[in-house]
């Protein structure tokens, strides 16, 4: 029997290699994939905490046609040849979606006009395809203080929706993990150990992996809006790390620095923070050229130039590879 | 008298002790088990009895045996859920307490079934004095040969602790447990794989109920066919039943399985009826975490046949008008309580131990909460009813672990069947209002 096996989801087939996940396969079909917000294919063990990704499976697979009997976490649940799968073709399941978006919202305020995430945020655009125009909601919030838990890192927890990502980030790409969750279901919340600080060389991914704008670069908070900044590829040679960065400019400044992100908004090489945080100068830099935001991206409507200054400019992109 | 197989030597003084448990016939399974049966046959006379976990899912414990991985070159290990917590539930308590040695010679029993050679007893951490009473009990078996190394001579050895928990309902999920036991917040884990295949440190384990596995020696003292031969149907054997509410005699019973809902409340034998001459309004029978049914429904199928103490009886008619046997906390209500006031108290308890993993339930249960709050004390709107139904909704089926049903269950159930004394509370607040603290008082005289 062959290693592939066939999967078809809301009426698209796809033939995926053994062990590949419901959500998977359905970003390799490219249309009407689940949205996720806690799952992050570079991070072990994610999923399965958020369930906007649940999704109805109709046919377990051609061996066992049955269904499942409830709504599955496709993050999570493993594809099966003849397995049918119905996400956005299924009511039940977009109601189940609204559902969670609603319960994520009630915590989480939607400012975002003074958020620092906004225009690069999944909950926002999660929001808009599957939020209600008015709460229901009217009893009170969670409220924080906004904490600095490492020199370059403020944490406001009244934004954070708990996906555990950073949690799982520390744990797994940093030497010595010194935050968690404390506490207990609506009052859980992210902190670090008494008195410890985020200070590992790669404690700045943490803000990458965030979903939302609970974890948030000071050296860059409150500097420009998103859709107003020009993002190009750019790298340079580090020990740490691949050093294959995004620069955020501001005219000819470099007012922020971040990992490179797929289409599905995962990070595709983690940074080091001397990367992310030490080198704001643009002749440290090698630039590649501006960077493709997709189209539906904010981001994408800002049409721009190569900075006019810049020393060390490399438009092309195999060369400085090399 | 009914027959009794947990709970027949309970009165016999010194029970507790390891001496006077030996002299009643204690621990005779496990030298059957070790010299006269093989592990496939133990497994097999298990499922042959037709015993269901008696935690509250009632899933065949003979089939749930089968399910561990034997091809697995990883040790195999048995894990005893003792985290008795849900509101309604003091059945494993009483049993571990009175007679501890029939947990531990059930542990041993099903131990050699599995393979298992370290086995564990994960206690709720407020129950102090229960482990203390296991701990006493698990040095006297070593003592006397029945654990530690080569039992009774054979080349089986077992070592058995008990472990206090973190006195969180959630560690009552086998998976959150699991988490605990290895000294890990106890979340949930996702499933597959179940435990049977990656359990405890990743190695097969089967988790069972105090009860479901104090009922193992029975079973291989007197054969599957006799324990199959007590109850109706796929409801074999006995349950144990921890009453509590408003009747005369509240108390853990051992029922036969079969026994007519209305003589489990009426007869002398157990419940004793209603206590004060009162009118039964509701019963919650398996639990906090099931749906109530009204009087009629829980005396009378929707069908008109009697409802019986058994898992299909209690259960037929869905969630429209039937419910679960659950763990068999049987709650009774009469007709001076008031719906919403339980019902506030009991998603109290659910928004409080969930463990905040996933996002329907962490914000799910508090919202239910704040609402039924809002409605008991006189600030409720018509349209919070709906928006309750709604919120169960939105969790039920919808999270990694069964905490969200437990939550939405009797939030959905208690609309369902006394809608009007929901609306009732939200035309006539001041009313309802005065009328809980006119009781209160009463209650503090």
């Amino acid at each position: 029997m062959s290693d592939l096996i066939k999967i078809t989801i809301d009426g698209n087939s796809i033939e995926v290699p053994k062990g590949t996940t419901i959500l998977q396969a359905a970003r390799m079909i490219g249309k009407n994939y689940p949205p996720a917000m806690c799952y992050y294919t570079p991070l072990k063990n994610t999923g399965g905490k958020c369930r906007v990704c649940l999704v109805k499976v109709s046919q377990s697979s051609e061996a066992n046609p049955r269904p499942m009997p409830k709504l599955v976490a496709s993050c999570l649940t493993l594809a099966e040849h003849g397995m049918v799968v119905e996400n956005e073709s299924s009511p039940e399941v977009l109601e189940a979606r609204d559902g969670v978006v609603e319960f994520l919202l009630i915590n989480h305020p939607l400012d975002c006009p003074v958020c620092d995430q906004a225009g690069e945020c999944d909950l926002q655009n999660l929001s808009f395809e599957h939020g209600r125009a008015e709460t229901r909601y009217e009893e009170g919030r969670r409220e924080f203080e906004k904490i600095d838990i490492g020199a370059n890192i403020q944490l406001h927890m009244t934004r954070c929706i708990l996906c555990y990502r950073c949690v799982y980030l520390a744990d797994q790409l940093t030497d010595q993990r010194v935050h968690g969750v404390i506490h207990r279901g609506d009052v859980s919340e992210i902190s670090t150990f008494i008195q410890n600080a985020i200070e590992n060389d790669f404690s700045g991914n943490i803000i990458d992996v965030c979903p939302v704008g609970a974890l948030t670069d000071k050296t860059y908070r409150f500097k420009q809006r998103v859709w107003f900044s020009k993002p190009f590829d750019a790298h340079r040679h580090c020990p740490k790390c691949s050093g294959k960065s995004v620069l955020w400019m501001k005219n000819d400044q470099i007012i922020r620095v971040t990992s490179r992100k797929d289409k599905f908004g995962e990070v595709i090489d983690f940074i080091c923070n001397e990367c992310r945080f030490e080198h704001k100068d643009v002749s440290h830099w090698n630039i590649e050229g501006p960077r493709d935001m997709g189209e539906n991206s904010v981001i994408s409507a800002n049409k721009y130039e190569l900075p006019v200054v810049s020393p060390a400019v490399n438009v092309d992109a195999k060369f400085v590879s090399e | 008298m009914a027959r009794k197989i947990l709970l027949e030597h309970i009165d016999v003084p010194g029970i507790q002790t390891f001496e006077v448990y030996r002299k009643m016939g204690g621990y005779e399974a496990v030298a059957k088990a070790l010299k006269q049966m093989s592990p496939d046959e133990i497994v097999e006379e298990v499922k042959k009895s037709g015993l269901r976990g008696r935690g509250g899912a009632g899933f065949p414990t003979g089939m749930k045996w089968s399910f561990l991985d034997k091809k697995s070159d990883k040790p195999r290990y048995l894990v005893c859920n003792a985290d008795e917590s849900e509101p309604g539930t003091f059945k494993d308590r009483y049993l571990m307490e009175k007679i501890p040695h029939i947990l531990i010679e059930g542990m041993i029993c099903s131990s050699i079934a599995l393979g298992a050679r370290t086995s564990y007893i994960y206690v709720r951490g407020e129950m102090m004095y229960v482990i203390k009473i296991l701990e006493k009990a698990i040095q006297e078996a070593y003592q006397a040969g029945f654990l530690g190394k080569n039992i009774l001579g054979t080349d089986y050895s077992l070592d058995l602790y008990v472990q206090p928990g973190g006195g969180a309902y959630i560690c009552g999920e086998e998976t959150a447990l699991l988490e605990s036991l290895e000294g890990k917040r106890g979340n949930p884990r996702n499933k597959p794989p179940f435990p049977a295949l990656w359990g405890l440190y990743g190695c097969p384990t089967v988790v069972n109920n105090v009860e479901t596995i104090a009922d193992v020696p029975w079973i291989i003292n007197h054969g599957g066919e006799a324990y199959a031969s007590i109850g109706i149907g796929k409801s074999t054997g006995t349950k144990l039943i921890s009453a509590c509410g408003n009747i005369n005699n509240p108390g853990v019973y051992e029922i036969e399985l079969g026994i007519t809902v209305e003589e489990f409340i009426n007869s002398d034998e157990y419940c004793g009826g209603i206590a004060n001459g009162r009118k039964l309004k509701a019963v919650v029978a398996g639990g906090s975490s099931v749906p109530i049914l009204p009087a009629d429904l829980i005396l009378t199928t929707a069908s008109g046949e009697q409802r019986r103490m058994t898992y299909e009886s209690l259960s037929d008619g869905g969630f429209v008008s039937g419910t679960m046997l659950g763990s068999g906390g049987f709650i009774v209500y009469d007709d001076r309580q008031c719906i919403v006031r339980n019902l506030w108290n009991f998603t109290r308890f659910y928004h409080h131990e969930s463990c905040g993993q996933c996002s329907p339930c962490r914000e799910g249960t508090g919202w239910m909460e704040k609402v039924l709050h809002r409605i008991e004390n006189g600030h409720g709107k018509m349209s919070d009813i709906d928006l309750l139904v709604d919120v169960a909704k939105k969790i039920e089926g919808k999270t990694i672990c069964p905490l969200g049903e437990a939550a939405a269950w009797p939030v959905a159930s208690a609309i369902r069947h006394f809608r009007a004394e929901f609306e009732e509370h939200v035309r006539h607040p001041d009313s309802c209002v005065k009328k809980h603290l006119h009781r209160e008082m009463a209650h503090a005289h």
